[in-house]
């Protein structure tokens, strides 16, 4: 079944991608000839949105699905370790000393800030390896991170500043580069390569912890690839894309019925639809008539992201989920 | 040396001097009153847990030295309060029980699973999902789980807790049938019948030390159970065929 779903998946996104690249306040005729503009647009706009899109979707798709594999809850995000607000509050940091213009310095701090919440996350979740506590100290990261976000934009220097963050806050993948791309494709496809390492102790958890302990699950090895895994592909995009939230919450869940229901079975299929459905809303997002410019990525699946959730706490309340 | 053996094993308040030599080819009951340390015991002998003071060694080999994955390819261990996160399928959810076993072949494999399946009679519901099945059926197919690691050593928490009557038995049995194998079973009992009719030995624990050690007939004999969990108590009927009167 697996495999079907991984073909039907790949097909999808090999009929998705060219629609894409034609899409947009500029539509291309696919048989028209080709002129500077429309080269320029296909290959310096487009192109690097599209792949980019496909990386930070798959990103996002694994690491949602080892993320619920890992609290063995279908409502797990990949947020809840707190590493996507500590990239936040890294890139904040970056605007707020005005360093965001300079090539790289806002990816590098977004990073910096991605690493510090993992080393935190290390530092705090102890030496049992217990869910609990990581949880616990992921959310406790995230709120800090969070307050911090706040404290800068209050004291932001300037008003554009402050316009600024609250902007990239939002999540887009609009004026995006070849650049952000090479920032964010070797990190994202090393942590989606680190999440599937964690594929069988994710399955053996299905069981509960002292389950898969007595199954040869080493919990802090799992535990050091998850903080791995989340904080490369959640790091790497936060730190090109800004906050995109839902995607790693709706994938897993859009995936699971397809498949056997293993977590490691769920990593490849979510890293596929997740780059699917991040390519189809960036391009909706894209070609909607919005007075005032474009709808931003973020906002976008926040809008389907939040009723999705929702849906999900009344399955789940009824016993259905 | 085919024993799983404790010496001199302490854990803060919870286990005190536990000093036990357990037999392969054998249904071990651990029992005791609550708060005992019969879990703490299991999880010790699981490796699960470390302890403060003594050591667990299997086959003359300390737990503690040994590979996780050595160490599960040879302990099978079902918890107290087993879980299935996901709703997998009997078979699926069996399967899990192949994961110390990374790389061997997959025909091995899909034979252990076959015969695990075979073993709890899962024929049937091989390919329902887990949240279709009844309680009996759940604890079947979590015990073929066990089984499909084809472990040496059977530890089960409780197993037969949740179980009505004809289910209970009917698992009972198939923990004879693996020990009539060779394997090591120790489970831990709170119906002290069943392990006074079904173990073949007894280790009964109180305040976290072993106080009755030895055949069900003499460590459950009713001294025993007055001292240990303070209640005047009975055997009635004959030895394998025992119910146990508080009157």
């Amino acid at each position: 079944m697996n495999r079907r779903l991984v073909l039907a998946l790949i097909a999808a996104l090999a009929l998705a991608v060219p629609l894409s690249l034609l899409a947009g306040r500029v539509w291309i005729h696919p048989l028209a000839t080709a002129s500077a503009t429309t080269t320029a647009i296909l290959f310096e706009l487009r192109l690097p949105r599209a792949v980019l899109a496909l990386v930070l979707g798959s990103g996002l798709g694994a690491a949602g699905a080892a993320m619920q594999g890992f609290l063995r809850n279908p409502l797990a995000d990949p947020g809840l370790f707190g590493i996507a607000p500590g990239a936040a509050l890294g890139a904040v940091l970056s605007f707020w000393f005005g360093y965001s213009a300079a090539p790289y310095l806002l990816p590098v701090f977004s990073l910096a800030g991605a690493g510090g919440a993992m080393a935190l996350l290390a530092l705090i979740a102890g030496r049992d390896g217990g869910v609990a506590l990581f949880t616990l100290a992921g959310l406790m990261i995230a709120s800090l991170a969070g307050a911090l976000m706040s404290l800068a934009i209050s004291l932001a220097p300037t008003p554009f500043a402050m316009s600024e963050i609250v902007t990239w806050l939002m999540g887009a993948l609009a004026d995006r580069s070849w650049r952000d791309v090479w920032i964010a494709a070797p990190l994202t496809l090393a942590g989606i390569g680190v999440l599937a390492l964690a594929g069988r102790s994710l399955d053996a958890l299905t069981l509960g912890e002292a389950a898969a302990r007595s199954l040869g699950v080493d919990p802090r090895r799992l535990q050091a690839l998850m903080i791995a895994g989340i904080g490369l592909t959640v790091g790497a995009g936060v730190a090109v894309a800004g906050i995109i939230g839902f995607v790693g919450l709706m994938v897993p869940h859009l995936v699971r019925p397809f498949t056997d229901r293993r977590p490691s079975s769920l990593i490849l299929p979510s890293a596929l639809a997740g780059a699917l459905l991040l390519l189809v809303a960036d391009c909706l997002c894209r070609v909607l008539p919005l007075a005032g410019g474009e709808l931003r990525l973020g906002i976008a699946l926040s809008l389907i992201g939040a009723p999705f959730f929702l849906h999900l706490l009344l399955k789940m309340r009824k016993g259905l989920a | 040396m085919t024993t799983l053996d404790t010496n001199r094993l302490g854990l803060a308040g919870r286990l005190a001097d536990v000093t036990l030599s357990l037999q392969p080819a054998q249904v071990t009951a651990i029992c005791g009153p609550n708060g005992a340390g019969k879990s703490t015991l299991l999880s010790c002998l699981a490796g699960l847990l470390i302890p403060d003071a003594g050591t667990v060694t299997l086959e003359g080999q300390p737990l503690a030295a040994m590979k996780p994955a050595q160490r599960a390819k040879a302990l099978g261990y079902l918890p107290q309060t087993p879980e299935v996160a996901w709703d997998l399928s009997v078979e699926t959810l069996v399967s899990l029980g192949r994961l110390p076993w990374r790389g061997a072949p997959a025909v091995e494999a899909q034979a252990a699973i076959d015969e695990a399946i075979a073993a709890m009679d899962l024929e049937q519901f091989r390919h329902r999902p887990v949240s279709r099945l009844s309680g009996g059926e759940r604890a079947r197919a979590l015990m073929a789980r066990v089984l499909a690691t084809r472990p040496r050593w059977l530890l089960a928490d409780e197993p037969l807790a949740n179980l009505d009557l004809a289910h209970a038995g009917a698992l009972v049995r198939r923990f004879h049938g693996q020990a009539a194998q060779g394997r090591g079973v120790v489970l831990v009992l709170h119906d002290l019948a069943t392990a006074m009719n079904h173990a073949d030995r007894a280790v009964v624990l109180s305040e976290g030390r072993v106080v009755a050690d030895g055949a069900p007939e003499s460590a459950l004999s009713s001294d025993v159970i007055a001292r240990v969990w303070k209640t005047p108590a009975r055997w009635l009927g004959e030895p394998g065929a025992r119910a146990l009167s508080l009157r």
